[in-house]
């Protein structure tokens, strides 16, 4: 079967976010720009699964700017054997990424979407859900294991109370927790024959898909600080400023 | 506007994340509760008498029995059909609920949200809660998840609702439910607890998580939570990892024990009252958030903590 990933170019998880003066959102410019981590994980599962021999072919698929090429060049690097960037400069919701990669979806004909579970960002958690509603696809949400076996897949779900896990008819949802597998790092080898890899570049208006923004951003502002403590030197001293706080008995 | 509350229950017990959710809707209107499941005329009964709500819509059916969002969704999206807002607690249950209910009503969910500012617009972290953001939702109808430490909890006692059985939406042949690993323990549950003990990679084994981290959590009468790296290492499990993609908690003391503070860690953790790091690297980035601290070595000084409280 052949095996969707999508791809989601995110600021790097090690970059401290600033939020703009004037409030309008978190300021990227000159900032490492990274492949959403959890996407990382939903690209090595996809190779995973091509290894076992159970998916064919890995299609890689992003939504953004010209620069998402690189994360595409990334997942191309790590393993998948095409990709698609639908180029918008707009910051598409949750929504309307949903709609396009059902479009993809449909065209591609995939046995199995595996997405991240969250992207580090806007920290929706949607994308995944969305995708297998209007797919009328079931959904692995938070996966910690994938067990493909003939028409089913069975998901292990990172869960509140421990761990669950669901069978699923296929085609699927995926979105992927980080326990699910440790991505691996692009080889210089793979980086180069990456290059010459397919991407191929389209826009939401090839699928007909209104990625105009449902939410208006009435502004973005940094959390309220938390004061500057004190330190103790010695365990005694801890205790008594445990005591203080009326929690500790 | 009359909004809808997932009602969260586990083992029959309806769980307190729901209360915090109630607390949420009132400030939007009306409240009328979902409880689904199969055999839930307990919980049911548990969520007609929390304080301020409307009514309380049961579906007991099998098809509900693990809360698949397959099978759950198309109710919900039903009951929407006279409801103005749908909200879940930003649990595993509700964020993977919501986001299918949002997609077949095509509109856009708004996603751990802090506050209601206003019948549509409301506040939500973002970047790991580096940022917050305001934002307003033009949709006719909302779908809403709510963050549990975010909002006081509905009183628990006090309403008197009706409840009204409802016809389910049958099983979608979609999914099915295999089994679960779920572990029970003594201690009081990590989003709900008054203090917490948690361990990070510098315990260097499961054996010396435990050995250090239970005994003085058990002294305390406090839940224990872990890094990732922890987690991932195999020292605790994956439930009890608190972060950006794990829990959010608030306790009353928060006590971070060879944790270094990464900001994945912090939004998980940073709202506590009072945060206390142990930490033998006094520039550990813990400490920038800390109300107390004590530079040395976790396995000098938990040991006689444990011993001396
Ligand atoms: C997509 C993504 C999501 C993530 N989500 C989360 C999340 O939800 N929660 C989370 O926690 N992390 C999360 N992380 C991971 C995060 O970035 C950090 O890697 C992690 O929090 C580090 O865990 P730690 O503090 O235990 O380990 P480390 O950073 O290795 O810190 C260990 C600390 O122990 C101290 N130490 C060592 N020995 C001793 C000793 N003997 N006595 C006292 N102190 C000692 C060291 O000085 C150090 O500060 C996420 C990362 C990514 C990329
Ligand atoms: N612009 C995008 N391009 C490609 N994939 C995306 C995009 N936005 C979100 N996703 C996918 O959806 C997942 C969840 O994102 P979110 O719902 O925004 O938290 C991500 O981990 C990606 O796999």
């Amino acid at each position: 079967m052949k095996v969707l990933v999508a791809v989601k170019r995110v600021i790097d998880f090690n970059v401290k976010p600033r939020v703009k003066m004037d409030g309008s959102g978190v300021d990227l410019a000159n900032v490492k720009m990274s492949m959403n981590p959890f996407d990382e994980i939903a690209v090595e599962e996809a190779i995973r699964l091509k290894e076992k021999g159970v998916a064919t072919e890995i299609v890689a698929v992003s939504i953004g700017p010209v620069k998402a090429q690189e994360t595409l060049r990334t997942a191309l690097a790590m393993g998948a054997d095409r990709a698609i960037l639908v180029q918008t400069d707009a910051e598409v919701e949750p929504l309307g990424v949903a709609k396009i990669l059902r479009k993809i979806a449909e065209e591609e004909q995939p046995g199995m979407v595996i997405l991240g579970k969250q992207a580090i960002d806007d920290d929706s958690n949607q994308t995944g859900q969305m995708l297998a509603a209007l797919l009328g696809w079931p959904q692995g949400t938070f996966a910690s294991k994938v067990e493909v076996s003939g028409d089913s897949v069975d998901v292990t779900r990172e869960v509140d109370g421990g761990l669950e896990t669901v069978r699923l008819k296929l085609p699927a949802v995926v979105t992927t927790d980080l326990r699910l597998n440790e991505p691996r790092y692009a080889s210089l080898p793979n980086i180069m024959k990456a290059k010459s890899k397919p991407l191929a570049t389209k826009t939401p208006e090839d699928y007909g898909v209104d990625v105009a923004p449902r939410l208006q951003t009435v502004n973005v502002r940094e959390p309220s600080k938390r004061e500057a403590g004190v330190k103790v030197a010695s365990v005694d001293e801890l205790i008594d400023k445990l005591r203080e706080t009326g929690v500790v008995g | 506007m009359k909004t809808l509350v997932w009602v969260e229950h586990e083992e029959g017990q309806l769980k307190d994340a729901t209360l915090s959710t109630v607390t949420a809707a009132s400030q939007l209107g009306e409240v009328h509760l979902i409880v689904a499941g199969e055999g839930v005329g307990g919980v049911a009964e548990q969520a007609a008498s929390i304080a301020g709500v409307g009514k309380v819509h049961v579906a007991d059916d099998a098809a509900y029995a693990h809360g698949l969002a397959e099978n759950v969704a198309p109710l919900i999206v039903d009951l929407m059909g006279h409801h103005d807002a749908f909200l879940a607690p930003a649990t595993t249950t509700g964020k993977n609920i919501a986001p299918r209910v949002a997609a077949l009503l095509d509109v856009m969910q708004i996603s751990d949200i802090l506050s209601v500012e206003g019948t549509d617009t409301f506040t939500r972290p973002i970047y790991a809660g580096n940022a917050i953001a305001t934002v307003k939702s033009s949709e006719a109808k909302k779908v809403i998840t709510v963050r549990g430490t975010a909002f006081d909890k509905a009183p628990a006692e006090g309403g008197s609702a009706e409840i009204e059985q409802i016809a389910g939406t049958g099983d979608q042949g979609l999914s099915s439910f295999v089994g679960q690993e779920v572990a029970h323990s003594e201690r009081p549950e990590l989003t709900s607890a008054n203090i917490i003990v948690s361990g990070g990679r510098a315990l260097g084994s499961s054996e010396q998580f435990h050995a250090l981290i239970d005994p003085l959590a058990d002294k305390l009468g406090a839940a224990v939570g872990a890094s990732r790296a922890a987690v991932d290492a195999g020292y605790a499990p994956n439930d009890y990892q608190v972060g950006q993609t794990g829990k959010i908690v608030a306790p009353g003391v928060y006590i971070a024990i060879g944790i270094s503070g990464a900001i994945q860690h912090l939004a998980g953790m940073k709202d506590s009252k009072v945060i206390v790091a142990i930490n033998k690297d006094e520039d550990a980035p813990i400490f920038q958030v800390a109300d107390i601290g004590l530079v040395g070595d976790l396995f000098k000084i938990v040991p006689e903590l444990t011993e001396k409280l």
